[in-house]
């Protein structure tokens, strides 16, 4: 590295930026003439994160230098206990190396910690004497070890756990020396404890409190780990106080003594007994400090707001975290900030944990204890080693042990976090989210007993191998990343849960999925949710957000076109809030949209006429032969939804077809309503209860040309026998004796998901009326893509009662609000012109 | 707004600014030829432009009213870009929305592989095309 860099501060800098003067217009100002400085002092995860982050929002807004106390480019702290057990090495776990500093333009000053920092003239002070002036400081200085206060804790070869120095440490005593003692029962004691047994080491732990982890899992849990971990070889001594630490003639430790006159021996002494925020510095710069620097939701310290702060060393809102999705959250969020985006808010989070020791199966999260208030459900079986507890509050999940079987344990922390009812689910929770369905991966569930070769996503062809390496390769950490660069869950997401789990078990157990809200796309922080509140809510100048760009406009997108993503979803929310006012943007719109047919692979398309309820007639046959003939469209199919089929037309000759077929569009392409499937019903069925035909004809003539967050699928069958398959669409009607039942939020595409039971009623007036409510409230509420059955998973079906059952007049306005949608939208294919649709597209522009 | 083209100086290799193309013309220069009027795209719209012999081409009209042309062929399994979402200086691949850039036709990290870029401008409203950049298609029968 390069001796000394000592950057003189240029006169003029110290106007440039005044404290947070919302970092626009003087930032802006400066950096037009030289690039303002940004210092990072700690050059760990969670730092380095944020800088990433920074680089990609701003790549060119700072000169930045960071400085790091350990000798090491930016590594994977996380992988320590898989280094200490040998399962990988060094070099295997550095996130960042110094190629990436350089390929960056940071200047890196590795073993070089800083000593001082002058805020007043915003200067940075090393320990070699550096000096660097900054107008933003980033403060990332982690947290150190807590070494207990007892006699001999100088002594050589007591160490802590905390960095490449103490696992090389660990590694280097236990090629040497025989026996161990880790004071500290908690997960990182039990991980160093694994690790130096897996070296040959004998290992006792010592532990305070009577169960392992006690601040992660119950009693149970906690005795059935340590039992396992006692089959594995490990010792311990459970509810013992460390009195002393002896030492031997050589100044070395030799053996630990207890309070109750226990003495163990000991060659090494392990202290892994907590962490406390690494605040020296920042409280020698009088910040403001609790357990860490005390920052608010934008990182900015309170004390200073030129210097954010961000990781271990933070107290934000009165809690510090130690885990890494939080940090990176935190990350993040002072990205966004830094690169003047002013967007990003920090409003902490919820974490979970898991053990990282290879074969030993453990989980934890939320509030795993209850209390009074509370309830528990335990399925316990200690012969098979399998231990649940789940903890639910007002009916909601508030915290989940798991023991010996973690399968679920994403979907649990996916609904702890979401915090929404689970009195739905509450009778089959503890047996976790059903997999009967599941496609695409041979039915397996469990990532961990799949074999390297096994394809986990079918849709992409992904091994678990392949996505493996490619989160140790590439330091993946989120399920986005890995889908991004593996493809893995990417396309129909029904492997999600099997990606998740090996990013669990592979990234390690402080892995945690995506922030409680979703943010819609890379093109805002904003969730699907807020985005809809801010177009149905009206202006403070009375106006309304009524196009795409003026909602990226007053919504401050990052991009102001959007991405493929977003486009298309808001464009959906604002006709669906506001049909026949908002304006539709068709570049906003799928091509299949646009085009009013579906884009085949070959860039064909397929073209599917509306017959209603699935009925035909001897001349509309006889069209679709001609058009057949005329067009020379070489595959003719029968579809599922009772529906034919016309493959591989040209796109020219799109409006032709549609002519000459003289039929309405099947909407085949949209996300729209498709088809209402019946079968022969009354009419004619023997068994027949109810004309199924003449209801579906009904269903589908109210509701065609109804565009929707995703396609919708009907179903009416006449009797129980259930030809039709109602019970897997997003409406499905069944005629008995007595009347018509409704079921909603079936499907029978990715995952089979049954539908579920909403009412019965009597009339065919009645049926219009429920069914068509319980569509205008997915219309309104659902994220765009979110099918039905995602939609009512996500709000519960007693949410989906309560509007459409409970409440009659709601009811009738829902069903007079779609009635109103659909009433005056045009055929697009009869009538194109006045459906807006772009006629020039049809014609080719050749040379 | 216009758009002129450097491409006699650059590389296939190198990746280049905005408004600049990778694919140099072969010698004898820029073949420029008229296509349709600007104003046949509408903003963040698309247009494919069909010549014999040739791969198809796509042109893309941005926000900016700034033009690019690209191969009509996604570098991943041959979607048609010009049925794509226009956003920014990217298309979507309307086949499995791979994001290509209109300016050097190439993928979006981690996906990898570029269509070849074209030369378009504007003169006097109406929209040109390099010719000389235009791709030949591999069918002996085209």
């Amino acid at each position: 590295m390069d001796a000394k860099v000592a950057q003189a501060i240029a006169p003029g800098q110290a106007l440039a930026g005044a404290p947070n003067a919302g970092q626009g217009a003087a930032g802006a100002m400066a950096g037009a003439l030289t690039r303002q400085r940004l210092v990072m002092v700690g050059n760990g995860m969670a730092g380095v994160r944020a800088l990433e982050e920074l680089l990609r929002l701003a790549p060119d807004l700072y000169d930045i230098t960071v400085f790091g106390a350990e000798p090491h480019p930016n590594y994977n702290r996380i992988l320590l206990s898989p280094v200490l057990a040998g399962e990988q090495t060094v070099d295997q776990i550095v996130l960042n190396p110094r190629s990436w500093y350089d390929d960056n333009g940071i200047r890196l000053h590795l073993g070089r910690k800083v000593t001082a920092v002058d805020r007043a003239r915003r200067i940075v002070r090393a320990d070699d004497g550096t000096e660097v002036g900054y107008e933003r400081l980033l403060l990332a200085t982690g947290s150190h070890p807590v070494m207990l206060p007892v006699p001999g804790a100088d002594l050589a070869g007591v160490i802590a756990y905390r960095d490449i120095s103490d696992t090389e440490a660990m590694i280097a005593a236990a090629s040497r020396y025989s026996s161990a003692v880790v004071i500290g029962g908690g997960l990182l004691g039990l991980e160093a404890a694994n690790g130096l047994m897996l070296r040959g080491m004998q290992v006792t732990v010592v532990h305070l409190m009577p169960h392992l982890m006690e601040r992660q899992l119950d009693a149970t849990a906690g005795r059935m780990l340590q039992g396992s971990l006692e089959k594995r070889g490990l010792r311990f001594c459970m509810g013992a106080k460390t009195e002393s630490l002896v030492g031997g003639p050589a100044g070395r430790v030799t053996a630990v003594q207890l309070a109750d006159g226990t003495r163990l021996a000991a060659d090494l002494v392990v202290m892994a007994v907590g962490i406390r925020a690494n605040t020296d510095l920042a409280q020698s710069m009088g910040l403001h400090c609790q357990r860490g620097i005390v920052v608010n939701d934008t990182l900015q310290s309170v004390t200073d707001p030129r210097i954010y702060a961000v990781g271990e060393c933070v107290s934000h809102r009165g809690t510090t975290y130690g885990l890494v999705a939080p940090l990176f959250e935190q990350a993040k969020a002072c990205a966004t900030q830094l690169a003047r985006f002013g967007i990003g808010r920090y409003c902490g989070s919820q974490v979970s944990t898991k053990l990282k020791v290879t074969g030993i199966d453990l989980f934890s999260a939320g509030d795993f204890q209850g209390g009074a208030d509370a309830e528990e459900i335990v399925l316990s079986d200690p012969v098979a080693g399998i231990y649940k507890k789940l903890v639910i509050r007002n009916d909601r999940l508030i915290g989940a042990c798991l023991y010996g079987d973690t399968v679920d344990a994403a979907w649990y922390f996916a609904l702890l976090r979401e915090g929404r009812s689970i009195a739905d689910i509450r009778d089959h929770l503890m047996f976790g989210q059903s997999h009967i369905g599941d496609t695409g991966h041979e039915g397996k569930t469990r990532a961990q007993a799949m074999a390297d070769a096994d394809e986990v996503c079918g849709c992409n062809g992904v091994s678990k191998g392949r996505i493996c390496s490619a989160i140790k390769e590439k330091g993946l950490f989120t399920l986005d990343d890995v889908r991004r660069h593996t493809k893995a869950s990417a396309s129909c997401g029904s492997c999600t849960g099997l990606v998740e789990q090996i990013l669990m078990f592979t990234a390690g157990g402080d892995y945690s999925a995506a922030p409680a809200k979703k943010a819609m796309c890379g093109c805002t922080d904003l969730g699907h949710d807020e985005v809809r509140r801010a177009i149905r809510t009206p202006l403070a100048d009375g106006t309304r957000l009524l196009s795409v760009s003026s909602v990226y406009q007053a919504l401050a997108w990052r991009n102001p076109t959007g991405c493929a993503s977003c486009r298309p979803a808001v464009n959906y929310y604002l006709l669906s809030t506001w049909p026949r006012e908002a304006q539709d943007d068709p570049q906003s719109r799928f091509i299949n949209e646009r085009a009013h047919a579906n884009i085949q692979k070959d860039g064909t398309f397929s073209v599917v006429p509306r017959m209603w309820g699935g009925e035909t007639s001897a001349s509309e046959l006889r069209r679709i032969a001609d058009v057949v003939d005329k067009y020379r469209i070489p595959t003719v199919k029968v579809t599922g939804g009772q529906r034919i089929d016309l493959l591989g037309v040209k796109k020219a000759d799109l409006p032709k077809v549609w002519s000459d077929l003289g039929m309405p569009s099947g909407h085949a392409y949209a996300k729209a309503l498709r088809t209402v499937k019946t079968c022969v019903g009354s009419e004619w069925c023997r068994f027949g209860t109810q004309d199924s035909t003449r209801m579906g004809k009904e269903l589908e003539r109210a509701l065609w040309r109804m565009y929707a967050p995703h396609k919708v699928k009907l179903a009416v069958s006449g009797c129980p026998r259930n030809c039709a398959e109602s019970g897997i669409k997003d409406v499905g009607v069944i005629g008995v004796d007595s009347g018509w039942e409704i079921y909603v939020a079936g499907n029978g595409g990715i995952k089979t998901e049954v539908a579920q039971f909403l009412v019965k009623v009597a009339t065919h007036a009645q049926v219009l009326e429920y069914a068509g409510a319980f569509l205008q409230l997915y219309r309104e509420e659902a994220w765009y893509l979110e099918r039905t059955v995602h939609f009512v998973a996500r709000v519960g079906m007693d949410a989906v009662r309560k509007r459409v059952l409970d409440d009659a007049p709601g009811r009738a306005a829902l069903w007079e609000r779609l009635q109103f949608a659909v009433d005056k939208e045009p055929d697009p294919w009869s009538e194109p012109a006045r459906a807006g649709v772009d006629l020039r597209q049809f014609e080719a522009v050749s040379l | 707004m216009s758009i002129s083209t450097t491409g006699k100086s650059t590389t296939a290799s190198a990746i280049p600014g905005e408004g600049e193309y990778s694919r140099p013309s072969p010698p004898g220069g820029e073949r420029w030829q008229t296509v349709c009027p600007a104003d046949a795209l509408v903003p963040l719209g698309a247009r494919r432009i069909e010549r014999a012999g040739f791969l198809p081409v796509a042109v893309f009209r941005a926000q900016d009213d700034r033009y690019f042309a690209l191969v009509d062929r996604c570098p991943h399994k041959g979607g048609p870009l010009s049925e794509g979402i226009v956003f920014g200086n990217r298309v979507a691949c309307p086949l499995h929305n791979w994001s290509i850039g209109l300016a050097d036709g190439c993928a979006a990290a981690p996906d990898s592989g570029c269509t070849h870029p074209i030369g378009a401008r504007v003169v006097d409203g109406m929209l040109q095309l390099d010719l000389a950049q235009f791709v030949r298609s591999a069918d002996p029968h085209a």
